[in-house]
């Protein structure tokens, strides 16, 4: 395995929503690179012929049946949520201002 | 037996209960001790988030007056519980140890929450815990670590640290923990306790914040192997909401509990987790138990598992994934911590912002390596590779358990270590799993118990019990039997011997 | 919005010179009672943020349970397009934030699709007359469907310039299949008539199998269009994928525009970017999206919550058992069975009147007549009051009626209609209408006779000119003894009576 590097950290904080500070950067980059060495060590038993486990339970079609039930309450909904406006959660703009 | 005159924290779940029924004590008068101490405690050993005393009263004197009306009462109503902080109860605080939800109050109850109010179990409150239950020592908490009542400068274990302390403290005689990797039989080890994680899918998860969906399980812990047992047979069982429960009959625990019996049962030591390299107290306390067990009339013998030293790297590989997508909901939209919506942030900005602020070390580090290991590229070599695996460690459960009844081991390699010990070193940190990860990547059920003090440092040894996938009686059997000739060497319990605080 | 938008080529131009290629993503909403993974209500028009639950908000410790009449459809579905049906599939999570999903991720399907390689035939009509083309599918699976964003502030009410945006969540996890074709490769100048043709037999199929309703007006049927040019004999080229085309117009529309506007890139000696387009129904054309959207890694893995599907075989042929006749079989059979042609079967298809017409040549009317009715009068009647034929007042059981009382000679044409005026109008049934208007063909010949004399007298320059052999003239004292008979006449016979009357013969 190759090591992880700072940019990548950089790419996986981006995905991940994690606004992380340089100094964080430069911690997990070294942190992660040492976690996954370790962990690496998985690679040297999985050879192709074994099967992947997904779940524990050997489970299979759990299905409900398709009927409508009450739903919660929209205020108590609401109460929880950081901004609400017209019956609906309020959220920042979608777009950055650079590209709009 | 009579409790009139004796201090009621000191007494079992079933005790309790019984006086309850009996009437010989009120349920309002057992939650009222607790309270009592939880207050005079609890600024010490911070078990407790939430300490939710008006409802847990109510519920208490609804209890009394169930009884009162000539009401036929349930085996464990009116006992004091205290409650992990991951399952939610509707508009009571469930932070899962993070400042993300600090404030969050759900609008539902947990499976787990509703079986234990249907019970009549009396909820204290809240307990601390690593943040989104990561971590082995509750270090990782947003608001601050929980101490072990044994030696209040070390870890009370973790994740469910906030849960075994509670039950060490005194401050209640039955907890919910749940364990991912195992958050309940590690903090149950360190604090002289007793800790179940059921076989995967035994306790519907609706309603526990999922850290990583398939390897999660809540289950019951106490002071003694039947009042674990009396908790388990409440909180397990199909719901149809969960669509990873099982639907079908819970194994008989408690008479499990109450046979306590292994004669003629084949017990098997897991060569890779035999007890070497283990701190010396606790290798020791491990033999001398096997030793008792032989003596009951159990059968050692010692089977490989080759694939277990594997088991760590599949882990936190399998673990950081799902977590990182189970904790993507955590971004400051519907509900939960908001950071920097001042208008001049976009919502992509606002949500890296709030997850920033809003998770801590741990939980960010988990997040990132899961994003790696699940990113274009790597996914086959890391998560695929990790489930593969987990396919090898159950083929290994499975061939041992067709020449053993069940397997055991130490389950922590160390007793309690010092806060701040390891905090700064994950890899050492995750080292503490060792020997119960296995478990969760099989799906099996496993028990902590005490079986002594570490000569060493005199703290406490955890010995661990695992059963095949729905076999959890077998826990029950080995645990009680264990722990009578125990309790017969010793003359009391483990935990009498733990500070008075 | 600095980049200036490329010239284009005329459609038709542009085809001469390249080849197509195209493929579509749709998806459609199910018509299910409950959401895919939890038990909310699925109707449309709710208040905001009543239709909601701790599953489908995505609240902390919240589980999904799977709706099996979504996955019964979808088998049904695949079975109707004649897919492979997989025999153990799963779930997938599909990783990436935005505000209208809940848990930032949507639970999807990955590489194990329930059902996959299957084929769907439309007709398209070309000049030498119909033509078949095979769209290949690729795959059809399930999904949930997004919250609904309302943007606020800014002056446009668009994405672009909002200050903040609002979210309703009642259409989150709504049950979605997501239906993928193969790349669809030699339709040359028609590439724009099947990607239509495609949408709209898919539509009349999850129709006619009763797993949707397919209300394009409320977004319940969604198209991704994916299309890329190149040169003849020469490889595929770099496709675009132009999102949020959501009506059949609309999915000719993004063909077209998108053609011209490659094939003009294409042949400045630009290259087409692969990129995600919005399509804008107003404009009738698309916009480039945002470039980050490409850089995203959705880090798909198995959904943990849920367990794998295993349809059984006897399942499977249980949920075959329940095909209706698919769209393309009935017309087949219809246009043989009423003698028509392709081009007056869809005349019947886009009225609605299908089961109508149907429906009335059972009870005993000629084909041509059911139709005329039903796709004309009837048709104008229900467009004016702006309701479907179907909800009419009239059934196939008044137009048999109706055709016997014609065919007798009871009444005609324009009294035919009037019956049908006062059935829509509540008046009764047929003969009650009848009797209460009195319409009846005035077949009494002295009475006949007694209006052609009255007309004759009122117009004598008119009956001076049949008289001197100019019979055309005689359409105008039909007309008024039409008229002073209310229509309850006979025309011809009018005109029979009062060429003998005059002592004239037909030339």
């Amino acid at each position: 395995m190759t090591a992880i590097t700072r940019a990548e950290v950089a790419h996986l904080a981006t995905l991940a929503r994690l606004d992380l500070t340089e100094t964080e950067l430069d911690h997990y980059a070294q942190q992660l690179d040492v976690i996954l060495q370790s962990v690496a060590r998985v690679s040297e038993i999985a050879s192709a012929d074994i099967p992947a486990t997904s779940h524990p339970l050997p489970l299979e079609n759990v299905f409900r049946d398709d009927i409508a039930r009450p739903c919660l309450d929209r205020a108590e909904v609401l109460a929880a949520a950081p901004a609400h406006e017209d019956d609906r959660f309020r959220v920042p703009r979608i777009l950055d201002e650079e590209l709009s | 037996m009579t409790i009139m005159g004796s201090d009621l924290t000191r007494q079992t779940a079933a005790v309790l209960a019984e006086a309850i029924r009996t009437g010989e004590a009120s349920a309002a008068e057992v939650t009222q001790a607790h309270l009592d101490r939880i207050s005079s405690v609890d600024e010490r050993v911070h078990a407790f988030l939430h300490v939710d005393t008006e409802a847990a009263l109510e519920s208490a004197r609804s209890v009394d007056t169930k009884r009162s009306s000539g009401e036929v009462l349930g085996p464990l109503a009116g006992v004091p519980l205290a409650l992990k902080d991951v399952l939610t109860m509707r508009g009571v605080p469930t932070t899962c140890g993070s400042r993300m939800l600090e404030n969050w109050r759900p609008p539902y109850d947990s499976s787990v929450v509703e079986r234990l109010r249907a019970a009549d179990i009396v909820i204290l409150g809240k307990t601390n815990m690593d943040e989104f239950a990561m971590g082995s020592s509750t270090e990782h908490s947003a608001y601050g670590p929980s101490h072990n009542p044994w030696d209040l400068e070390r870890i009370p274990g973790g994740s469910g640290g906030g849960s075994a302390a509670a039950l060490a403290a005194f401050e209640a005689p039955l907890a919910i923990g749940t364990d991912t990797g195992g958050s309940i039989r590690q903090p149950a080890a360190v604090t002289g306790t007793v800790g179940v994680k059921p076989t995967y899918g035994g306790v519907p998860r609706y309603g526990l914040v999922a850290l990583a969906s398939s390897l999660d399980q809540a289950g019951p812990c106490a002071r003694t192997v039947m009042d674990t047992a009396l908790l388990h047979s409440i909180i397990a069982g199909y719901d149809p909401r969960d669509s990873t429960s099982i639907n079908a009959p819970v194994p008989d625990v408690v008479a499990a509990a109450a046979k306590a019996d292994v004669r003629g049962m084949r017990i098997g030591i897991v060569t890779e987790l035999n007890g070497e390299g283990y701190q010396a107290g606790v290798a020791q306390r491990f033999r001398e138990s096997l030793a008792i067990l032989e003596h009951l009339g159990a059968e050692i013998i010692e089977v490989g598992c080759p694939s277990f030293e594997y088991a760590l790297g599949a882990y936190y590989l399998i673990l950081p994934s799902e977590a990182s997508s189970n904790l993507a909901r955590f971004d400051g939209m519907r509900y939960g911590l908001r950071v920097g919506d001042d208008g001049s942030h976009s919502v992509e900005q606002v949500m890296s912002l709030t997850r920033e602020a809003g998770f801590g070390a741990e939980v960010k580090r988990r997040i990132m390596l899961g994003t790696y290991a699940l990113s274009s590229g790597y996914y086959d070599a890391y998560y695929g590779s990790a489930q593969k695996v987990r396919t090898l460690i159950m083929r290994d459960f499975a061939s041992a358990f067709e020449s053993v009844d069940v397997l055991v081991s130490p389950t922590a390699p160390t007793t309690a270590f010092k806060i701040g010990e390891k905090i700064d070193d994950p890899l050492a940190m995750y080292l503490n799993d060792i020997a119960t990860i296995p478990v969760n990547l099989a799906g099996n059920a496993a028990m902590s118990l005490p079986v002594g003090l570490a000569p060493e440092d005199g703290l406490p040894v955890g010995f661990q019990i695992m059963a095949p996938p729905m076999a959890d009686d077998r826990l029950y059997l080995v645990g009680a039997a264990l722990e009578s000739a125990l309790y017969d060497q010793w003359g009391h319990l483990l935990i009498e011997e733990a500070p008075a605080l | 919005m600095s980049t200036a938008m490329p010239e284009t080529i005329p459609y038709d131009e542009a085809l001469n010179l390249f080849e197509p290629v195209f493929g579509l993503e749709v998806h459609v909403e199910m018509g299910t009672n409950s959401k895919m993974f939890c038990s909310c209500p699925t109707a449309f028009g709710g208040e905001p943020n009543t239709q909601v639950c701790p599953v489908c908000l995505g609240l902390p410790g919240s589980m999904p349970v799977v709706n099996r009449t979504a996955v019964e459809s979808t088998i049904r579905i695949g079975l109707a397009l004649n897919c492979t049906i997989a025999e153990w599939c799963r779930f997938a999570r599909k990783n990436y934030f935005y505000p209208d999903m809940p848990k930032d991720y949507q639970i999807s399907q990955y590489d194990e699709p329930l059902c996959s390689n299957g084929y769907l035939d439309v007709t398209v009509a070309t000049v030498e007359g119909p033509k078949v083309v095979r769209v290949e599918i690729e795959r059809v699976h399930m999904e949930e469907d997004t919250g609904k964003l309302t943007h606020a502030g800014g002056a446009t009410g668009r994405i672009h310039g909002a200050d903040y945006s609002l979210v309703d969540y009642n259409r989150a996890g709504i049950p979605l299949i997501e239906i993928v074709t193969k790349p669809v490769a030699g339709a040359g100048h028609l590439v724009a008539d099947v990607a239509k043709a495609y949408v709209a037999e898919l539509r009349d199929l999850m129709r006619a199998l009763g797993v949707s309703d397919v209300r394009m007006e409320e977004g319940s049927l969604r198209c991704d269009v994916n299309l890329s040019l190149n040169k003849p004999g020469s490889p595929m080229g770099t496709r675009s994928e132009t999102k949020n085309v959501n009506s059949l117009r609309s999915v000719e529309r993004a063909v077209r525009s998108e053609v011209e506007r490659q094939s003009a890139l294409l042949t400045a000696g630009g290259r087409v970017v692969q990129e995600t387009r919005h399509f804008h129904e107003d404009i009738g054309r698309s916009t480039s999206g945002r470039s980050k959207e490409q850089a995203e890694d959705y880090r798909y893995f198995p959904e943990p919550d849920l367990v794998p599907i295993a349809p059984s075989p006897a399942w499977i042929d249980e949920l075959r058992s329940t095909l209706p006749e698919l769209p393309s079989a009935k017309r087949s059979r219809l246009e043989a069975e009423w003698g028509i042609t392709p081009f007056e079967l869809a005349t019947v298809v886009n009225a609605g009147a299908l089961d109508l017409v149907e429906e009335t040549i059972e009870a005993g009317v000629e084909s041509a007549a059911a139709r005329k009715w039903w796709t004309g009068e009837l048709l104008r009647t229900a467009n004016d009051q702006g309701i479907e034929l179907a909800d009419l007042p009239v059934t196939p059981a008044h137009i048999a009626r109706v055709e016997a009382l014609v065919a007798d000679g009871s009444l005609n044409d324009k009294l035919a209609r009037q019956v049908f005026e006062g059935v829509i109008a509540g008046e009764g049934d047929v003969d009650e209408v009848i009797t209460s208007r009195g319409l009846a063909v005035v077949s009494d010949d002295a009475a006949l006779l007694a209006a052609i004399d009255e007309a004759l007298v009122a117009q004598p320059d008119v009956a001076e000119k049949i008289r001197s052999g100019k019979v055309q003239a005689a359409g105008a004292i039909v007309g008024a003894v039409m008229k002073s008979t209310r229509g309850q006449a006979d025309a011809a016979k009018v005109r029979a009576l009062l060429l003998d009357r005059l002592g004239v013969t037909e030339a």
